[in-house]
Formats: C-alpha cells, sequence, structure tokens
C-alpha cells in the first residue's frame, strides 16, 4: 500500500538477541517491577473512614435556607423552576395565613417544594437564579437509595435545622454554605 | 478372609461390571469412563499383587494419557445415542462372528498356556516392584527395551518435528 | 487388636494423620485464596480484602459461606451425572496427592513411633504423576458435561495442556532419578539431608538447576496458574471448564486449584529444597539435645515455610506475567521444554556415569 504522507517511517522490528530470546531475564525484571510495588504507598482511599476533600467548586444537595429567626426565606416566585434545565423542580405556592409570621418571612411561600434528585444536574442554576436567596448548593450528595420514590426530595429533606429550635445544626449548615461561597469566590478571583 | 481377599473379590466384581458397562452404554463418553474404571480395577489387582510400577504406569499411560485422548475425540465427534448411525445387518453379523472368534482364540490360548500351573504371588510378591523390574528389562530383555525405546523416542523428535513451523 | 489380620492401632493412626493433613490442606487452601487477593492487592498499590474482621481474616469465611448459600444450578441440557461427578473428581484427585509427600520426619507419642508420612510406597513420584493425569479427567467430565461450546473447549485446552507439560515433566524428573536413584520421596529427602552445610548444599536444586526450573514451569502448567491460565481465560472463554457451576461445585473446582497448587508446592520443596530439612542445622545433634519431637515439628515448620515461598511465587507470577497465546504456550511445550529436559537428563546421565566410575 502507497503510505500517505511522505512522513512514514517504516521501523524493522530488530532480531531478538540471546539474551532476550533466553526469556527469562525479561520476566525476572517484570517480577522485579511487581515485588517493588509491594512496598509502594497505596492509592485506596478507604471510605467510610476517609474520605477524599471535594473541589472547591464542587455543587452537592440543595439547601432550602432560613433567616436567623428561622423564617423560611422562599417565597415560591418559580425562577428556580424556569431557571432548572432539567426541569427538576416543582412547587406549589401557598398564601401565609395570620399567625404563620414566625414561619415565612414573606406573605407567599412554598407550601411544596420537590426537587427530582435523578433529574437533577447540579448545575447550581437555581442558585443563581434566586432572588431572595433561598436556594443553596451544599458540598454533599444524595446517597444511594432502594426506590425511585425516594429521590425526589421535599421540603422536609431540603430545609436548613431550625435555627430556633437546633441552632448548633444551623450554625454548622450555615457555616458550611459560607465556606463553600468563600471558597468559590477564590477560584474565580484566582 | 482377609482384606486382601475380600478386596480381591470387590475389584474382580468392579471391574468385571464396569467391563459389561462399558461394552453396553449407549453413550460413547459414559463407555470410555466406564473403561477408565476398568483401568482402576486393573490397577487395583495389580497393587493386591504387590506389582506397584506396573500399577502405576497402567494409571499413567492407559487411564492418565490415552483414554483421555479418546475422550478428547470422541468429544470433538458429538456422537451421542441420537447421532448414531445404524448399523447395517450385515454389519452387525460380522461384528458378532469376529468378536465371537476372537473370543475363542483367546480361550484356546489361555487353556494351552501354563498359566493355570502358576499360583498367584500375593502381597509379598517382589517381582513387580522397580528394582526387581528394573533388573530384569535391563538383563534378560535389553534389546526389546532399547528398541521400544528407540521407538518413542523418534516418536517424540517427530511430533516435535511436525510442531515446526517450516 | 486385630482386625482381619490387621493391626487397629495402625489403621488409627493412618486415619488420624489422613484426617489432620486433609484439614490441613483445607485449611491452608483457604488462607491461599485470601492470600491470593491480598497479594494481588498490595502488588497493584491497593490494600485486598480488609473489612470482614481483624485484616479482612474472615474473608476466606465469608467467600466460603457465600459460595454455600448460592442457588444450585444444573444446565437441562447437560449430562447430571458427569456434571456433578466433574468437581468431586476434581477435588478428590487434589486431596489424594497428599498422601505420599512426607510432611515430616517421625513424631514420638505414647511410646509408638508415627511416621508423618502417610503411605511411604516405592513409586512415590509416579504415584504423583498417575494422580495429576487423573485429575484431568474432573475438567474433562465437568467441561463436557456443562453441555457449552465454552467449557468443551476449555477442558480440551486444558487436558491438551496437561497432557504436554506431563511430558517434560517427565523428563525432568527422570534427571532428578538419575542423582538420587530412588523414586521414594522419604529417601530422597533423608539423601538431601546428609549433604554439607546442615544439609543444604545436598538440596537437589543445586545437582539440577535445569531439572527444577523445567518441573517449575510444567508445574505451573499443570496447576493450570498464569501464564498457563488457558483452561480459564476469561477474555475467551468466559469461565472456562466452570462456565455452567454454581454454588459448592464451583467452589470444589476453584478450591482443588489451590489444593494442586500447595501439593505441588510441597513436591517441589520435597524434591528439590530438601522437604522438611532445616538449611544450615545438623538435625541428629538437635534431636540429641532437644528431642526428636520438637526438631520434628520444626521439620514440619520448615516444610510449611517452603510451601508458603512457592505459593507466594505462584502468585507473584500470576500478577505479572500475562497469558500465554494456545499456540505459544504448545510451542514452549513441545519445542522448547521436551529438548531442554532430554538434554538435561542425557546430561545428568553421562556426568553420573563418570562420577560412579
Amino acid at each position: 500500500m502507497q503510505p500517505l504522507t511522505n512522513r512514514v517511517k517504516v521501523l524493522e522490528p530488530k532480531p531478538l538477541n540471546l539474551m532476550e530470546r533466553l526469556y527469562l531475564p525479561n520476566i525476572l525484571k517484570g517480577m522485579l517491577i511487581t515485588f517493588r510495588h509491594i512496598f509502594k504507598k497505596k492509592a485506596t482511599i478507604q471510605y467510610p473512614e476517609q474520605k477524599r476533600p471535594f473541589s472547591s467548586v464542587f455543587r452537592g444537595l440543595h439547601v432550602l435556607n432560613r433567616d436567623e429567626e428561622g423564617k423560611e426565606r422562599c417565597t415560591a416566585c418559580g425562577l428556580c423552576a424556569v431557571a432548572c434545565p432539567a426541569e427538576a423542580i416543582t412547587m406549589e405556592a401557598a398564601e401565609r395565613k395570620k399567625g404563620e409570621e414566625h414561619l415565612y418571612r414573606e406573605e407567599k411561600y412554598a407550601a411544596r417544594y420537590e426537587i427530582n434528585m435523578l433529574r437533577c444536574i447540579f448545575c447550581g442554576l437555581c442558585e443563581e437564579a434566586c432572588p431572595k436567596d433561598a436556594i443553596y448548593l451544599s458540598e454533599t450528595f444524595a446517597p444511594a437509595n432502594f426506590t425511585r420514590k425516594s429521590f425526589i426530595y421535599g421540603k422536609p429533606d431540603l430545609l436548613i435545622p431550625d435555627p430556633v429550635q437546633a441552632p448548633d445544626d444551623f450554625a454548622r449548615a450555615k457555616g458550611q454554605i459560607e465556606e463553600r461561597k468563600q471558597k468559590a469566590n477564590k477560584t474565580l478571583t484566582a | 478372609m482377609s482384606i486382601s481377599e475380600i478386596l480381591f473379590w470387590f475389584l474382580s466384581a468392579l471391574s468385571i461390571l464396569s467391563a459389561l458397562m462399558m461394552v453396553t452404554s449407549r453413550n460413547p463418553v459414559h463407555s470410555v469412563l466406564w473403561l477408565i474404571l476398568v483401568f482402576f480395577a486393573i490397577s487395583g489387582h495389580y497393587i493386591l499383587m504387590n506389582a506397584q510400577f506396573l500399577a502405576i504406569v497402567n494409571m499413567i499411560v492407559y487411564a492418565g494419557a490415552i483414554m483421555v485422548l479418546f475422550l478428547f475425540v470422541i468429544m470433538l465427534m458429538n456422537m451421542n445415542a441420537e447421532t448414531e448411525p445404524q448399523k447395517s445387518k450385515w454389519m452387525k453379523m460380522a461384528g458378532t462372528i469376529g468378536s465371537g472368534s476372537l473370543l475363542l482364540v483367546l480361550v484356546a490360548a489361555l487353556r494351552d498356556s501354563e498359566l493355570r500351573a502358576r499360583t498367584l504371588e500375593g502381597p509379598e510378591g517382589s517381582i513387580g516392584l522397580v528394582k526387581q523390574l528394573g533388573a530384569v528389562l535391563f538383563t534378560d530383555y535389553v534389546v526389546p527395551f532399547e528398541i521400544s525405546s528407540v521407538l518413542f523416542l523418534s516418536a517424540m523428535v517427530g511430533a516435535v518435528l511436525i510442531g515446526k513451523k517450516d | 487388636m486385630q482386625f482381619l489380620s490387621t493391626d487397629i492401632s495402625l489403621i488409627l493412626e493412618k486415619l488420624s494423620i489422613i484426617v489432620v493433613v486433609v484439614l490441613a490442606l483445607l485449611g491452608i487452601a483457604l488462607y491461599t485464596t485470601f492470600a491470593e487477593r491480598k497479594v494481588a492487592g498490595i502488588m497493584q498499590d491497593r490494600y485486598g480484602p480488609n473489612r470482614a474482621g481483624p485484616f479482612g481474616l474472615l474473608q476466606p469465611l465469608a467467600d466460603g459461606i457465600k459460595l454455600f448459600f448460592k442457588e444450585e444450578l444444573i444446565p437441562l441440557a447437560s449430562n447430571r451425572m458427569l456434571f456433578i461427578l466433574g468437581p468431586f473428581i476434581a477435588m478428590f484427585t487434589a486431596l489424594i496427592t497428599g498422601a505420599v509427600v512426607p510432611w515430616g520426619s517421625q513424631l514420638e507419642i505414647f511410646d509408638r513411633t508415627v511416621s508423618l508420612t502417610i503411605a511411604k510406597p516405592d513409586i512415590g513420584i509416579l504415584y504423583v504423576f498417575a494422580v495429576v493425569s487423573i485429575g484431568v479427567f474432573g475438567m474433562m467430565i465437568g467441561g463436557w458435561a456443562s453441555n457449552n461450546k465454552f467449557s468443551l473447549l476449555a477442558a480440551i485446552r486444558g487436558a491438551s495442556q496437561v497432557i504436554s507439560y506431563e511430558l517434560a515433566m517427565g523428563l525432568s524428573i527422570i534427571a532428578l532419578l538419575l542423582v538420587t536413584g530412588t523414586m521414594n520421596l522419604g529417601e530422597i529427602v533423608t539423601q538431601q539431608m546428609a549433604g554439607g552445610l546442615g544439609g543444604f548444599l545436598g538440596w537437589n536444586v543445586f545437582a539440577q538447576p535445569l531439572g527444577f526450573l523445567i518441573f517449575l514451569v510444567c508445574v505451573f502448567a499443570e496447576c493450570n496458574r498464569t501464564p498457563f491460565d488457558l483452561p480459564e481465560a476469561e477474555s475467551e472463554l468466559n469461565m472456562g471448564y466452570h462456565q455452567e457451576y454454581s454454588s459448592l461445585k464451583l467452589g470444589f473446582f476453584l478450591f482443588s486449584e489451590y489444593i494442586n497448587m500447595i501439593v505441588s508446592s510441597a513436591v517441589m520443596a520435597t524434591l528439590f529444597f530438601g522437604g522438611y530439612d532445616i538449611p544450615f542445622v545438623d538435625e541428629a545433634s538437635l534431636s540429641a539435645a532437644w528431642g526428636n519431637n520438637i526438631v520434628a515439628i520444626l521439620g514440619i515448620l520448615m516444610l510449611l515455610t517452603k510451601i508458603v515461598f512457592f505459593l507466594f511465587l505462584f502468585m507473584w507470577v500470576r500478577w505479572t506475567i500475562p497469558r500465554f497465546r494456545y499456540d505459544q504456550l504448545m510451542d514452549l511445550g513441545w519445542r522448547k521444554m521436551i529438548p531442554l529436559a532430554l538434554a538435561n537428563m542425557l546430561i545428568t546421565g553421562v556426568i553420573t556415569l563418570w562420577l560412579n566410575r
């Protein structure tokens, strides 16, 4: 066959010399290599005990935010659902009643707020779209489960812990969000 | 009855039974396996006579090597009871006559031989041990032994030569 | 006491040794599977199994329980009887090879000298050969009875491989027998113990280096270990001859491979590395100082050490060298090993003749 270019270099395999034809020296060489690997550092990360650190811009499970008094920030405006390219977010709005002021920040709130974690692509567009700082992406991912239904996360799964009832948990979750924000900013400016 | 007597009767029954099964079973693979059992029983008989070398060589050569080749061929030919071609009446007749006359010859030869006059060496016999066998082979029967060894060597060299590409 | 004109205590003694040897073989095989995975892991910069129990030491138990509780499947179109017979033969032949191996010298229990060899026939090595050649039938019958073309191909490959390498193996052993002058494994060990440096220089590997190399390669082929594991070549034949097997029958096949490895390691140690001989130590003076039993037990431990070394070698080679192609395998066996073994035999014969002149 004619070569397509004139840069083709034809390589003739050299006939094996005696050492190579004896075959054993090369086997011993190979076995020495594998033997050396016994003493090398193991590449394994022992998962439940050790965890690999996430990258600074990792986008994980969503968190529905509250303000300092524990009121939900979400007003069910629907911008996140519109922004969502995977159409993973469903919500149902409701009007705040008298006596519910300590629960919701504004007059309108999300009575139902569901994210289908099987559809979600964790792009973070909902976080960008939200005008009320109500939704954030955290640094964890959805744990495995046996049913599809359990991957549709409702409000109880998404909401950040109440600062009035469980201040410690709230502070931790809040801290994680802040930390993540800072890290992301650092990466962006760098 | 001593242990060796019990073993003798057991092995004899086993060898005759498996020989019959070998002839009568329809599946050729089963036939080969029964034949292997026959060889085992015969090896057992050798051991009863303290002919250890013969017993083991019988096992290595016949049961181990030749029967594996038999199995090989039969497995690859995919012969079983359904695909076995029907033999014609003449073939069956010829087979019966041929095997019958072979039996006749064997019986006549055994009748006339002096084998019956000899008694069997029991477990104390030592003629079948490696040392005695070697001594006999390399003194009385050295010429046939060497000739057959040359035959085997040439067969082996032939096999290696055939394996060569050019 | 007499039973059918045989000494009952002798029967009991032999029976107990058989039970101990079989149980020890099974136990070591259990942990060889574990060691194999561990060695594989360590050589690939991983940890290997370390979750079940401390350091993963209960892993073989977990594997066994898993195999035990798997569903027993027998293919509909298979030959039921032979399908069950296959793994049985494989396991049986693997276990009975250990009968002639001298596991140690002798123990003195209750004024009775108990030899640590189950049987000492005149034809020790030939017995091993016979059993190995019978062992092929397990694979062949299992592969054929599965009624599966992959299994059949694997069985045929395995059988032809074992037959081909048995030839070179036998020829290399003949050269060894020219040196030792006996086929009795126990006598071969005692001969080696008489060598210089406490028996170390008497080891047959120094008299027969080429013979040992040929024997080693053939053992790899007989045990169907990489680089000669063509009967189980996953990339071509899926699972090889045990494709259709599941549950305990599969376990039997896998286990028999490991027991074969252990026994052939023991045979190699016995033939070429002095068996239960402790190198650089004079056993006779040691047993005068410490007593026979302690030296015998030390000897058993020494043999076990040698076996463990060979088992590690098996694994080391497996995780280093890729599988041979079938024609390369046959080429190596017939055109390299057999002529080499013949030459080795000839040279050894000439030298022994010259020395005994």
